[in-house]
């Protein structure tokens, strides 16, 4: 297609948690400073920041990328905030591509960071303010009440059971033992989800991910420079990304089909014919362990209804044909909203690199596919990666 | 590096209210007129949509989840940009550069009167811990601002007065703007002292509105459009968001958005090359220190400029002439993208009874107002 290759070059991620003492200044600087030091980078070398942050709501603070942009590394560089969401975090990476890749940079500097603690009592009370004001809004929804309802019909078109579902939560709560920054990773079983506390029918405690506090942060870089830096540049072959219509009423939530588009695009800039053969390891976004198989068949990487079969088998584990969340996902890893999806993509990164430690997945995978998503179970957005 | 032009312009307001449409409303208006003036359908052509927005201002969460519906991008790539109108223009145009599109449109828009509190709002985008437990009123910080660079350059409040009197009187000429007005500079000079030096004439008002705009790559952009407005170049860069360590005098973060701008545009005269300026005026000192700090002067020259007429519609460098934010309304984030609009309209001879002689080249600058520094610029020309 003549455009101008881009590689990840270095990543870096602060330990997530429920409370950081940290402002989130610092918890992006943190992040940025360790991005570049794993490529031995200075922030002279940047060329311009992208940053990538979900709802000011919860720090309450306004215009939210202002105020973190120095902690980014953005002081006196060209900056931008983008905002899709829960699909940021993986968008911010989209966002960095279009910097370098438009020729006006070699490098860029893309940082995540999310510290959901400082909204009290409880950061999903900040959820409340997404919802149309009119509409919808007297009913005091939340996110667990809505994701309810798309996994209740997800279960209900394709007959699944609680434990059909259960197993993705065991699986990467599992994974992310091996994961130095896990904040909730444990060795469960999916009798222990099952017996879980019922937060809204059919979510249960275990079945979701925790708020956090955490960064994440990557570093870009045009061919010529990334081939300077490293011997190992994983190169971002594709990008995509789809927004499906505010009246989520209004759609049948079983499939998520913005996630299909996204995958698409991606696919097509990638060159990939056939997914389940050509992607080797998935980071899909997993805020609630259903998510993961929703996600999933929307990538095209499972028949409809069929990735609870694929986990069941073992297709998806660390050694399966086509590991999923070999980092332990939001569900293990943690999810602080936009860090969690830039986590994703670093650990795509590592992974193709051979740099997973303990959470390598064997067989030297070539091609690795990082989602998130977000909205009103709306946006998704995909980034494929290679060597 | 490819072409890429501006196509396709549309706009709804500017009113100080409106009552009469929701802000999708405003949104659907404006996204309508600009797809039909650069002759696309959003869901057939268009690749890609920017939209422009801050959460808070909009009074809802992930505000992006609201975009799609009314701009034709239902099922498409769809982005949230929360910087300025031209922060977001920017990003539609590096994404037709890298070549995987050739059609981005770009949304920005204010529902300014829906905010029942907008200097609290405002507030909020204060560092937590050490300034807003100080509990002002933000506007202070303008103050602070002005007071510093009317010491350094020597600029009088009387020339800052007077850039109110002209940009005001130049949205008399402007059938969109919201606040044209015949003031004299008595009546801007004796204006209620809001915070020293700062004068309320020489705030701009708030005012709704919507502004879309469609960007193409080279060929698509001379099929669509008689007259394709192009992109020269574009500059953008923040300066620290803390009030202690900033430096108050310069708008570095403009000085470097248009150095980065006039390098790509291969502008090395700003003053000789640019025929009209469209520039934050937010307050009206900026007008004058944004003048300097863009190169469009000297450093303390912009006051003389404006005293003498200069920067008027038959001066030697209009400023403003659709009437800024001070005439034509604050449009919150979307302000930068009215000052694009009005050097497109400019360039085509599309500005009615404003209209200015032999423009080929213009400036637009936006700045996202109190308490940041950040800025972004563009320079197009036919």
């Amino acid at each position: 297609m003549g455009m101008r290759k881009v590689a990840v070059v270095g990543a870096g991620m602060t330990k997530f948690m429920r409370r950081a003492q940290e402002t989130g200044r610092e918890l992006a600087h943190y992040a940025s400073k360790m991005a570049l030091d794993s490529s031995e980078m200075t922030l002279d070398d940047m060329d311009c920041v992208a940053l990538g942050t979900a709802p000011d709501a919860f720090d309450g603070v306004h215009m939210k990328g202002e105020y973190l942009s120095d902690g980014a590394g953005a002081w006196r560089k060209p900056y931008m905030r983008s905002y899709v969401g829960g699909g940021t975090g993986v968008f911010a990476a989209i966002q960095g591509w279009y910097h370098v890749a438009s020729g006006l940079f070699d490098t860029c500097l893309v940082v995540c960071e999310e510290k959901m603690s400082s909204c009290r009592p409880h950061p999903q009370g900040a959820f409340l303010t997404i919802f149309d004001h009119t509409t919808e809004r007297p009913l005091k929804p939340n996110l667990v009440w809505i994701f309810a309802l798309e996994m209740n019909r997800y279960m209900t078109v394709h007959g699944l059971e609680k434990k059909d579902i259960a197993r993705v939560a065991v699986k990467n709560k599992r994974n992310a033992l091996d994961h130095p920054c896990a904040q909730v990773a444990a060795d469960i079983t999916v009798e222990d989800v099952l017996n879980s506390e019922v937060l809204a029918w059919p979510v249960q405690r275990l079945d979701i991910s925790p708020t956090s506090d955490g960064a994440v942060a990557v570093v870009l870089a045009a061919e010529h420079v990334a081939k300077r830096i490293t011997d190992k540049p994983v190169w971002i072959r594709g990008v995509g990304w789809s927004l499906d219509s505010s009246y989520w009423t209004n759609r049948d939530l079983y499939y998520p089909k913005y996630v299909e588009y996204a995958a698409r695009m991606a696919y097509d800039m990638a060159g990939i014919k056939e997914p389940r053969k050509e992607i080797h390891i998935v980071e899909p976004y997993d805020p609630f362990d259903y998510k993961e198989l929703h996600h999933l068949e929307g990538l095209l990487l499972a028949d409809k209804g069929q990735a609870p079969r694929l986990t069941a088998e073992g297709v998806t584990a660390r050694d399966g044909n086509m590991p999923v969340c070999p980092s332990g996902g939001l569900l293990g890893v943690g999810n602080p909203i936009a860090a969690a999806g830039l986590m994703k993509v670093s650990e795509i990164f590592w992974q193709l690199r051979g740099e997973a430690g303990k959470r390598q997945v064997p067989g030297k995978p070539r091609t690795g596919l990082a989602q998130a998503w977000g909205d009103l179970m709306q946006v998704g957005c995909v980034v494929i990666l290679g060597i | 590096m490819r072409n890429v032009a501006i196509v396709g312009v549309g706009y709804s307001g500017f009113r100080s209210i409106t009552p009469d449409m929701s802000y999708k409303e405003l949104m659907y208006e404006a996204a309508a007129k600009a797809y039909e003036d650069a002759g696309v359908d959003p869901r057939r052509d268009v690749e890609s949509f920017v939209s422009v927005a801050e959460d808070f201002n909009e009074g809802t969460s992930i505000f992006d989840e609201y975009v799609p519906d009314q701009i034709g991008a239902v099922l498409k790539p769809v982005h949230t940009i929360s910087g300025e109108g031209i922060h977001g223009l920017i990003a539609a145009y590096m994404q037709v550069l890298t070549g995987a599109m050739d059609i981005v449109m770009v949304e920005a828009h204010s529902k300014a009167s829906n905010i029942l509190n907008l200097s609290d709002v405002v507030a909020y985008a204060m560092d937590p811990i050490y300034n807003r437990p100080l509990g002002a009123n933000p506007l202070f910080i303008a103050g602070m601002e002005m007071n510093r660079y009317l010491y350094e350059t020597g600029t009088t409040e009387e020339q800052c007065a007077q850039v109110v009197v002209k940009n005001r009187g130049n949205s008399f000429l402007n059938p969109s703007a919201a606040y044209g007005a015949s003031l004299s500079m008595d009546a801007v000079m004796n204006s209620e002292l809001i915070s020293y030096p700062l004068k309320r004439l020489e705030i701009s008002s708030h005012a709704d509105g919507a502004i879309v705009m469609v960007l193409a790559s080279g060929d698509v952009a001379e099929e669509l459009a008689d007259l394709p407005i192009w992109i020269g170049g574009v500059g953008w860069c923040n300066d620290t968001p803390s009030l202690e360590t900033r430096d108050w005098e310069g708008a570095i973060y403009a000085r470097k958005s248009a150095e980065m701008a006039y390098r790509m545009a291969g502008i090395r005269n700003p003053r000789m090359e640019i025929d009209l300026a469209e520039i934050d005026d937010t307050f009206a000192y900026k007008e004058l220190q944004h003048m300097e700090a863009l190169g469009l002067c000297r450093e303390g020259e912009a006051g003389f400029l404006v005293e003498e007429g200069a920067t008027e519609l038959d001066g030697e460098l209009p400023v403003n002439p659709s009437g800024g934010s001070l005439g034509v309304g604050h449009l919150l984030d979307a302000s930068g993208l009215a000052r694009v609009l009005e050097i497109v309209l400019q360039l085509r001879g599309e500005a009615g009874r404003r209209q200015l002689m032999d423009v080929e080249t213009g400036l637009a600058f936006g700045w996202r107002s109190i308490p940041t520094t950040s800025g972004a610029a563009v320079v197009l020309s036919i």
